[in-house]
């Protein structure tokens, strides 16, 4: 990957922030991050630094422009001004801007660390449902209707179960 | 007033009793959780804040680790006892600023703090002295598994623990190191360790100082992601790459020793006669001079307990400390006068440093001899 300032060198150093609920993405040289004095990526403006480069490379934005969160009214033009969330429902309202969010931030993008002890049985049991509808897809994809019965079964069987 | 027992005691952290704490100051773990269906927070209004508060505080307060606690509503502590506070890296600085509907729980050895309605509903932290992220996280964890039992933290099953921030989501966990890296920064290395570390989704900043400035030689390193790893696997990584960092910091500091010793004994020399014999001192000169005397304490220069004296001078000589002792409000001057006082009464027993014995300890070097290497 080439540093985005001098196109010429190989990017080692790789940014990145949010700045104003946007995604912003920026790779340097090791020449081009000293020069600008990049040492320190949480405390440097990002920003300040893409204004001088033109135009911001792979900006994304939260999904559902306009929409609204039903728990806690929040909406994206809040998040764009802050960069947090309103309710631990934004998640899902806003989902699919903030799967790819997430996963240009994180590591990964799902959790396999602690799991609340009183919530860890319904957690299993949406994994495992997940898990089944992902199997139905691929059943009724390739016409295996008879696996697809089975399968919807153990969805409604896992559904009702306290 | 219950804050009384709290400034008028040193944190337990600051005993510089850690292992590797000569070079790592403290180790803090920090959990971020919130309550489900109800706004975190930043997004809450005024009476729900007030409501959720209520709903925390007792749970809080009630655990066994907080028997001996403090509960502090933030509206009830005055800016210079909230920046008391924020010095002893109790509370953040966001908390400060934070009043009615907010609130801060810490035991009285200031070793384990909750902050209620931060950016999350729930900042719970450990700190602990030297390298021990593990005990830190272990003894945080143990806290958050019992406030589970009682509060329905907002959850899901893909994403983990939700945060305001969706920088913090998955463990909601940030844990970082106080690394003292003189060595590093003398020996002009430090821009090549803060890269690698960064480049490996770990971040490093200077503790006190504005952008890439790091006053005191004091670093603050960290985890960056919370989402995909577990805990532990954080805390590995973390671990993995301090060790590294003070193998590197360790190897400066004897090439520093091996083959620019002038440099090293004027820096230490200098830094010993200004802070026995100054009368003003302003905060950046402080901590860039207690900095050489903590590298000189690690060095052998001064006798052992020279080192803790040391420490307990990084944060007693910051601007709200050094406040808080005095009636009224002191002008930038009458503080710079009053840092240097209580340097010179803290380390007025101090001995010269022992140069001859350090350099009589020093190893040959296994290197060639850097001729090369000018003597700045
Ligand atoms: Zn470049
Ligand atoms: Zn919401």
């Amino acid at each position: 990957m080439l540093c985005d300032v001098c196109k010429s060198e190989s990017a080692c150093v790789f940014l990145t922030q949010i700045v104003d609920g946007k995604m912003q993405k920026v790779n340097l040289c090791e020449s081009c991050s000293r020069e600008r004095g990049v040492t320190d990526p949480t405390a440097f403006a990002l920003a300040d630094l893409l204004q001088g480069l033109g135009a911001a490379q792979d900006v994304e934005q939260l999904a559902g422009r306009g929409q609204k969160c039903g728990t806690c009214g929040f909406t994206q033009a809040e998040f764009k001004k802050t960069g947090r969330l309103g309710c631990s429902a934004c998640y899902a309202t806003f989902t699919e801007g903030i799967t790819s969010l997430l996963s240009s931030m994180h590591k990964g993008s799902s959790h396999s660390g602690k799991v609340p002890e009183r919530q860890a049985r319904f957690v299993e049991k949406e994994k495992a449902l997940k898990e089944l509808h992902v199997q139905l897809r691929q059943a009724v994809k390739s016409e295996n209707y008879e696996d697809a019965a089975t399968l919807r079964d153990r969805i409604r069987q896992l559904e009702v179960e306290a | 007033m219950a804050i009384r027992k709290i400034l008028g005691k040193t944190s337990d952290w600051l005993g510089g009793d850690g292992p590797h704490h000569n070079i790592v100051v403290s180790s803090r773990v920090r959990l971020a959780r919130n309550l489900k269906g109800t706004p975190f927070p930043g997004w809450a209004k005024k009476a729900e804040r007030v409501t959720i508060l209520e709903r925390i505080r007792p749970h809080v307060e009630g655990l066994p680790e907080m028997a001996e606690a403090v509960s502090l509503a933030c509206q009830d502590l005055s800016a210079l006892e909230k920046q008391v506070l924020v010095e002893r890296h109790l509370i953040s600085r966001e908390h400060a600023a934070k009043g009615l509907g907010s609130a801060v729980v810490m035991n009285r050895r200031q070793n384990l703090s909750i902050m209620v309605n931060e950016e999350d509903h729930l900042r719970m932290q450990s700190i602990r002295s030297g390298l021990q992220l593990k005990a830190a996280f272990k003894s945080v964890n143990k806290v958050d598994t019992e406030l589970e039992q009682q509060l329905d933290f907002a959850f899901d099953s893909t994403l983990g623990y939700l945060t305001a921030c969706p920088s913090n989501v998955g463990t909601g966990m940030r844990a970082s190191a106080m690394v003292h890296l003189p060595g590093l920064v003398l020996s002009e290395q430090i821009n090549q360790v803060v890269q690698a570390v960064n480049k490996i989704g770990l971040a490093v900043r200077g503790l006190y100082g504005e952008g890439t400035e790091a006053l005191g030689n004091l670093f603050q390193v960290s985890n960056q992601t919370t989402l995909g790893e577990t805990e532990e696997q954080i805390i590995d990584r973390l671990q993995k790459v301090i060790l590294q960092i003070i193998e590197h910091e360790q190897n400066a500091r004897m090439t520093l020793l091996q083959h620019r010793s002038s440099t090293l004994l004027d820096h230490v020399g200098r830094a010993y006669g200004i802070l026995r014999y100054a009368y003003s001192m302003n905060s950046k000169e402080a901590l860039n001079l207690l900095s050489l005397a903590k590298l000189g304490c690690d060095l052998g220069f001064y006798p052992e307990p020279w080192s803790v004296a040391v420490d307990e001078l990084f944060i007693e000589t910051q601007p709200a400390h050094l406040q808080k002792g005095s009636q009224q409000k002191l002008a930038a001057d009458e503080r710079d006068g009053l840092r240097a006082e209580i340097i010179r009464g803290k380390l007025e027993e101090c001995p010269t440093p022992a140069i001859l014995d350090v350099l009589s300890k020093v190893p040959p070097s296994t290197l060639p001899p850097k001729s090369a290497s000018p003597e700045a």
